[in-house]
């Protein structure tokens, strides 16, 4: 265990070194996001009762960051380490898919978790602690930054340069978190969009998130964790056997 | 009882759409052997070391380091090999210390400092252990490269190109190392572009071409198949040269005439054809046939009387 148990310090380690980027400058722009909004919209849109806008607004802001930062780490390290070859550092020792893909997701997952406190901590003193099922809270972190790391993983994999993990993250990472309800409640959208909704993994995610927050959610927390957790099985499926028959990376 | 070898190829082939990057190879390497494998670009010398490092798998055979399979026994395999690849590849995350540590890791090894801080000044890097990988030179980052290849302590230990473009203090320094590291018993498997290199230090050499092997034997077996020496005279300029030796004249220029000669004992009879002449020598250079003239036989580049390797 100790070559894996290497890599995932290696890749925690990675992302800490450049904090700044990797860390702070992610709060900072979910804090703005957070200011804007509950700004202009605080007073026009209340979706539950007794909770505030900006209130329903961080938990969405949290998750969204812990996605966004767990895709983009696994992903721009692998695309990094392929693009300037290093990436044999790994394949040349005696590491199984397993612990490759286990270290590459966890370490993902550590700076969602990290970027996603540093922005729960920083819009406490907005909203106040709301925590009405904080075991609800920690489920849906992991296993959000689980899907994103293990995603960050295949588009890692699979591009071959920055352009195409750019497109990846652009054209479908993106919509899909900003789609999914961060800023707003499925129930206000129109009923075909909200139909469309669900088919958003990602708005399970943040739904059953937000639920552990406020106890209150668009849809049960036990449905959004059974679509969270068998998207998730889906993708290890897929990346294990990504890895295993070596796709782009034993050529 | 035969000696499992260190390396053991076994009809590999691999395709990259239509090019045979290896089309069938076989190769034994004894354990201690410092082995050559030579071959112009895109021979396959490099998707052979791959393949070997589970870098490349290939379409079929087998292959084996210390006699474990290279996809069935992965895990021993791979400890059992450490490969300098010929790019010069860096994390530029950290420094030389944290890479090796990071090595060492990968590889299960913990505790490793004192290792890595033997291998840090056997390569000469003591003074830029903590400096960022980013900050080194080409040839510091190749000599960490090498040392990246020793952290697990490999009985197999493969170069790609160790020394392209790398000065020549440091390319002697490299091989005084690697050497040693021979002497203390492990296998050395070299690619490089530096003949003069691979027949000082390889004890036996194979030379790849389009994929297949096309010469494997020991380095002094295949200088012998170059017989004669190659004579190079300097003569006073419109000095005319006897009519017997105008016809053994390979190659002519700036006052200085090349000759080939079956045996060594020929250049008596030449330099009295030139004094009887009343030719006066005013330079003279005797060469023996080196791995260059071999390589290009082999290769089929020049016709087998055309020992250019001396004379350019």
């Amino acid at each position: 265990m100790s070559g894996f148990r290497t890599l995932l310090y290696k890749e925690v380690l990675r992302f800490w070194k450049v904090g700044f980027q990797t860390v702070a400058a992610p709060v900072l722009t979910a804090l703005l996001y957070l200011l804007i909004f509950s700004h202009v919209l605080e007073a026009h849109v209340r979706v539950y009762e007794n909770v505030s806008y900006t209130a329903f607004l961080v938990p969405g802001l949290v998750m969204m960051s812990v996605l966004q930062n767990a895709f983009a780490n696994s992903s721009s390290s692998l695309i990094q380490s392929k693009v300037t070859g290093n990436i044999i550092f790994v394949l040349l020792p005696p590491l199984s898919y397993y612990e490759f893909f286990a270290a590459y997701v966890l370490a993902s997952i550590g700076r969602g978790v990290v970027v996603g406190a540093g922005v729960l901590l920083t819009t406490l003193w907005l909203t106040g602690a709301h925590f009405a099922a904080p075991l609800w809270i920690l489920i849906f972190l992991l296993l959000g930054g689980a899907i994103m790391g293990t995603l960050g993983l295949i588009a890692g994999i699979w591009a071959e340069k920055f352009d195409q993990l750019a497109a990846f993250q652009n054209f479908l990472i993106l919509p899909l978190t900003f789609l999914s309800g961060v800023f707003y409640s499925i129930h206000s959208l129109p009923v075909f969009w909200q139909q469309v909704s669900h088919f958003n993994p990602v708005f399970y995610m943040i739904d059953g998130f937000r639920y552990g927050f406020f106890g209150v959610s668009d849809i049960s927390p036990w449905i959004s964790l059974a679509v969270v957790g068998g998207c998730f099985l889906l993708l290890t499926i897929l990346t294990l056997k990504m890895l295993s028959s070596g796709y782009k990376l034993r050529s | 009882m035969s000696q499992t070898p260190a390396i053991r190829v076994h009809q590999v082939t691999k395709r990259f759409g239509s090019v045979q990057a290896l089309a069938g190879i076989d190769l034994e390497i004894a354990p201690g052997e410092f082995f050559g494998l030579l071959g112009p670009n895109g021979a396959g010398k490099t998707t052979l070391i791959s393949a070997l490092a589970g870098l490349t798998r290939p379409d079929s055979g087998s292959l084996e380091v210390m006699g474990h399979d290279v996809r069935g026994d992965y895990r021993a395999a791979r400890r059992a090999l450490g490969v300098v690849p010929q790019e010069l590849v860096f994390d530029p995350f950290f420094t030389v210390r944290e890479t090796l540590a990071f090595q060492s890791g990968y590889f299960g090894i913990r505790d490793n400092g004192a290792w890595v801080d033997e291998i840090i000044h056997h390569l000469d890097l003591s003074d830029k252990a903590d400096t960022n990988m980013r900050r080194l030179s080409g040839g510091m980052k190749r000599r960490v490269l090498v040392a990246q290849a020793l952290v697990h302590r490999p009985p197999v230990i493969v170069l790609d190109e160790p020394t392209a473009g790398v000065d020549v203090e440091l390319r002697q320094g490299l091989w005084q190392f690697i050497r040693r590291l021979n002497r203390d018993g492990h296998t050395i498997v070299l690619t490089t572009h530096y003949l003069e290199e691979a027949e000082s230090l390889c004890g036996r050499i194979a030379m790849m071409k389009e994929g297949r092997i096309v010469a494997l034997d020991t380095t002094a077996n295949l200088l012998s198949r170059i017989e004669g020496h190659s004579l190079r005279l300097r003569l006073p300029a419109n000095a005319p040269l006897p009519v017997p030796l105008e016809s053994r004249v390979t190659a002519a220029g700036d006052g200085w005439f090349s000759l080939n000669l079956e045996r060594g004992e020929e250049v008596e009879g030449i330099l009295a054809s030139l004094r009887i002449a009343g030719i006066n020598i005013l330079d003279i250079e005797l060469g023996k046939p080196d791995l260059e003239q071999v390589f290009m036989r082999v290769m089929g580049k020049i016709a087998a009387s055309d020992f250019r390797g001396k004379l350019q």
